[in-house]
């Protein structure tokens, strides 16, 4: 394709085809209220030069640390092959192709990547991807208003137990297109949510049930009694799961009688390197009646004129190239290259392969809480078991010891002060299968040495 | 050349209607209409007991190509919807004034000026 630019002269001849004297005059749709002046937060423009100093010295504050910080995101080992594979030049792209359907290599690897989604979740369709976990769970609870027509409050029971940044998205994506989020309380000697505490909505119109498993505290939620407790009422069930899990876990598909209706999660874990918050992807999945109503592309397998195989985009009346404003949703895409390499290390390490790395992080975990524990000052703040993160509680704030640990080249944890006041002191501590004994030997060393100074000063 | 039969009223937004002996409504989409969208995979019906205005947005017509809403040519009640349609939304295409009606509708007023008789629509079709 030729490079065409546009010139003054080109700028000129254009407007002038449609009237028009100058490019401000194209936005003049917008009310003057609506126009910012100045951006008062931004600082002034940097050279190239400068800008390429300051990434490389902020990028060097974020290299390295022990890392035993969960809380969303998680450090997995990478095969080498994965991003080999993903940055050849043939896989090389953020999207899904213009012109789709002459990309059967790239429709082939999506169609490959929903398959196993599907298998994973229990589900009987997934869409191509979405940005990440949170926004995966805002377009889910805007799939469940669509989708449960019998219900009118498009009111979305939100356990406190699921991700607060989860519940943050959710609120500034779809709190301004009537959806109304309620919170639901958790228990505090289990950390999980009782499906007693949801008597309160017994008699409420609910669209749908939030449940995520682990939760936020790493804590397993009573998913079968909770699903029980949404069906009983007609209301839909989204499941937000860790992909990790599943390979040990109950798929959401076959939680309680029934199973839930979407599922959705981060799909960070499945190859895709932390990298200081992004890029990741979300998944989104859901059971074959609620197809029409779920955003995003899907691929589907079908077969030439001639009878062979061959992939198409599917269902693409729902997306906004056709359905304009009434799309079901204009702010989705599919992360493509992160899928990418999501498909790769789910190929290379098999269901067997990944129930082990479930398996790995699940023995870390307890050893790592274990030692902790056993810290003067530090216990466990919930009784029960959880996949590989859970809360402590020490008897002094939090901050400080982690900064004290962080001089030491360990991450230590995420600190729940702030969204979580009410646990006292507390950290959400994690351990996956990078972690080895020496690692979790290390901290607990550091630990213990750092909170009996403080002792003995 | 589509088939407009005689004895219906139409919109230029191209739905159908018949008065019933019991004073309510049934509401298509024509002959042409069909025939532009081509093969229809998938009909979204109102749910019954909602009420529109006329000109309301309140099916959708999806083929392999596109999506399109059907518009309410009255106001009033949603009183049935054609179930059949959610398996076979083919039936828009092979019977649109019988087997693929998409809903009925009890009137709240008089039927609106803005209808169109077989001729009339007949006539905004013709290119």
């Amino acid at each position: 394709m030729p490079f065409i630019p546009h010139t003054e002269d080109d700028i000129r001849e254009m407007l002038a085809a449609i009237g028009v004297a100058g490019l401000e005059q194209l936005f003049d749709e917008i009310p003057p209220g609506l126009k910012v002046e100045s951006l008062p937060g931004v600082p002034p423009a940097l050279t190239e030069m400068e800008v390429q100093r300051l990434m490389r010295e902020r990028a060097e504050l974020d290299s390295g640390g022990l890392n035993f910080i969960g809380a969303g995101a998680y450090e997995h080992h990478i095969p080498a092959a994965v991003w080999e594979i993903t940055t050849r030049g043939e896989f090389y792209s953020a999207y899904t192709p213009y012109q789709a359907e002459a990309s059967q290599g790239t429709l082939q690897l999506i169609y490959e990547y929903q398959s196993m989604m599907t298998a994973l979740t229990g589900m009987d369709v997934s869409n191509a991807s979405l940005y990440d976990g949170a926004s995966a769970m805002a377009e889910a609870a805007l799939m469940a208003v669509r989708a449960h027509r019998g219900s009118k409050s498009a009111r979305i029971l939100v356990p406190a137990t699921v991700n607060p940044a989860y519940r943050r998205v959710a609120q500034s994506i779809a709190g301004g297109q009537g959806l109304n989020f309620e919170l639901v309380p958790y228990c505090a000697e289990t950390g999980t949510t009782l499906p007693e505490a949801l008597a309160r909505w017994d008699d409420a119109d609910v669209t749908a049930l939030v449940i995520q498993q682990p939760n936020f505290f790493g804590a397993y939620e009573d998913v079968a009694a909770l699903t029980a407790w949404a069906r009983n009422k007609g209301a839909l069930v989204i499941a937000v799961v860790n992909p990790i899990s599943l390979a040990l876990l109950a798929p959401p598909g076959e939680w309680g009688e029934g199973g839930a209706d979407i599922a959705c999660g981060e799909g960070q874990p499945l190859g895709v390197p932390l990298s200081s918050g992004g890029p990741y992807f979300g998944f989104l999945a859901c059971r074959q009646a609620l197809v029409r109503q779920m955003p995003g592309r899907i691929v589907g397998r079908t077969v030439d004129l001639d009878g062979r195989d061959g992939f198409a985009l599917t269902l693409q009346a729902r997306e906004q190239h056709i359905r304009r404003s009434k799309a079901t949703s204009n702010i989705c895409t599919n992360q493509g290259l992160m899928v990418t390499a999501a498909t790769i290390y789910m190929s290379l390490l098999g269901a067997e392969g990944l129930a082990r790395v479930a398996a790995a992080c699940v023995r870390n975990a307890g050893e790592l809480v274990g030692q902790l524990g056993s810290v003067e000052g530090v216990r466990r703040a919930f009784a029960g078991p959880y996949f590989h993160e859970t809360v402590l509680r020490f008897d002094r704030p939090v901050a400080p010891l982690l900064e004290a640990l962080a001089e030491r080249g360990i991450l230590g944890g995420y600190d729940l002060s702030r969204e979580y006041p009410e646990l006292g002191h507390a950290l959400l501590v994690c351990a996956t299968e990078t972690r080895t004994a020496s690692d979790i030997e290390t901290y607990f060393q550091a630990l213990n040495d750092i909170m009996r100074r403080a002792r003995v000063a | 050349m589509s088939n407009v039969p005689a004895e219906l009223k139409y919109t230029r937004s191209h739905e159908w209607l018949r008065q019933e002996a019991d004073g309510s409504y049934t509401v298509g989409i024509t002959d042409h209409a069909q025939g532009a969208l081509g093969d229809l995979v998938f009909v979204e019906t109102p749910e019954p007991g909602r009420s529109v205005k006329a000109g309301e947005a309140c099916a959708v017509v999806e083929s392999v190509k596109a999506a399109s809403d059907v518009y309410s040519p009255l106001a009033g009640e949603i009183v049935a919807a054609n179930e059949a349609l959610a398996s076979q939304p083919d039936l828009l295409n092979s019977d649109p004034y019988g087997e693929g009606w998409i809903m009925r509708i009890r009137p709240a007023g008089a039927e609106t000026s803005a209808l169109l008789d077989a001729n009339a629509y007949a006539e905004s079709i013709k290119d």
